[in-house]
């Protein structure tokens, strides 16, 4: 029997790494990055159920928030959702313009979404509910604001896509980043069912 | 191909998962589930349909808890065997310490409140 050199020293590790194909793990390690996000959230609500109360005789939820442009602004960021979803399902295809245009579709809702917010936080610093009168304002701006911005970078992203998928195509790097700001997206609409629920809905009820 | 498909067999290397493909059907029934379980909530606190705010409060945070499992299932495509599990596994985990920071923060913060209140007296210690 022979033994080669090489077989003579048993080897008890991987030498070398095995094949990782790329972006492989990309979705999980987004999501798991969205779950830290998901932790950030859960802070920002903890404060608003601690402080929503606290007045600090100033204004209360009643006196500020009008739920018909809630509920408008609502509606803006269910359908960004669908037609995130229509853009997907036309990547699937192969489609690239058609991908492009339901980005388009949604990237105008989501900005639609903002300029309602911003709207709603112009009018409220206006009749002098600044995020310094209360606690409960504290905590409103800081929560609504943070998940506004999230929605201003999604935008930011979904406008980069666009570029992207225009100069390079459906590729494969590029379907991996749409599949990653769709997670994005919908999971900021998941935050957002909170935001309704919690600080609106239940804030004119109090 | 052939040297990978061997350390497969040896159970050191994920199995690419079973992508879960998102269908034009999927997304429509997501879509209007969540439209009604928007609706719903809002109708109810604008119109004052029910007569107890602790009632509409419960039944609004059911249609959240509702809506949000609508949104992880049919936006977001989760299920327990995308990425082999590892992203429920993440989820699970995530929605313990979400709970923990809600629960504890109320809980504790709600005790502070009552224990500090201005008028309350420590003249008997």
């Amino acid at each position: 029997m022979t033994v080669t050199s090489k077989s003579a020293v048993p080897v008890f590790y991987v030498a070398e790494e095995h094949d990782h194909p790329e972006g492989v793990s990309t979705p999980l390690g987004f999501w798991i990055y969205l779950m830290s996000d998901c932790l950030i959230f859960a802070v920002l609500f903890a404060v608003f159920g601690v402080l929503g109360g606290s007045y600090a005789a100033g204004p209360a939820p009643k006196d500020l928030f009008d739920l018909k442009l809630v509920a408008l602004n609502t509606t803006m960021l269910l359908l960004s959702s669908i037609t995130y979803g229509f853009s997907v399902l036309t990547m699937e295809k192969g489609r690239a313009g058609a991908t492009q245009l339901w980005l388009a579709v949604t990237a105008l809702f989501g900005a639609a979404f903002i300029g309602i917010e911003l709207h709603e936080f112009a009018h409220m610093i206006g009749e002098g509910a600044t995020p310094q009168r209360s606690a409960f304002l504290s905590s409103f701006f800081t929560l609504v604001g943070t998940h506004g911005l999230h929605v201003t970078f999604g935008l930011v992203w979904m406008v980069t896509l666009m570029v992207q998928v225009a100069r390079h195509g459906l590729i494969e790097a590029n379907k991996r980043r749409l599949m990653c700001l769709s997670m994005f997206w919908h999971f900021l609409d998941v935050v957002w069912i909170g935001v309704f629920t919690f600080v609106y809905l239940m804030g004119v009820l109090r | 191909m052939s040297a990978r498909k061997a350390v497969q067999g040896d159970g050191l290397i994920h199995v690419p998962s079973g992508e879960v493909h998102a269908t034009l059907k999927g997304y429509l029934i997501g879509f209007g589930l969540s439209v009604v379980l928007t609706a719903v909530p809002f109708w109810l606190v604008m119109n004052g349909a029910i007569e107890s705010k602790p009632v509409t409060a419960f039944v609004i945070m059911a249609f959240a808890a509702v809506q949000i499992v609508v949104h992880m299932v049919f936006f977001l495509h989760m299920s327990p065997k995308s990425e082999n599990g590892w992203t429920i596994l993440a989820l699970i985990f995530t929605l313990v310490i979400v709970f923990i920071t809600l629960s504890g923060s109320l809980w504790v913060m709600y005790h502070l409140n009552i224990n500090m209140m201005p008028g309350h007296n420590m003249s008997g210690m």
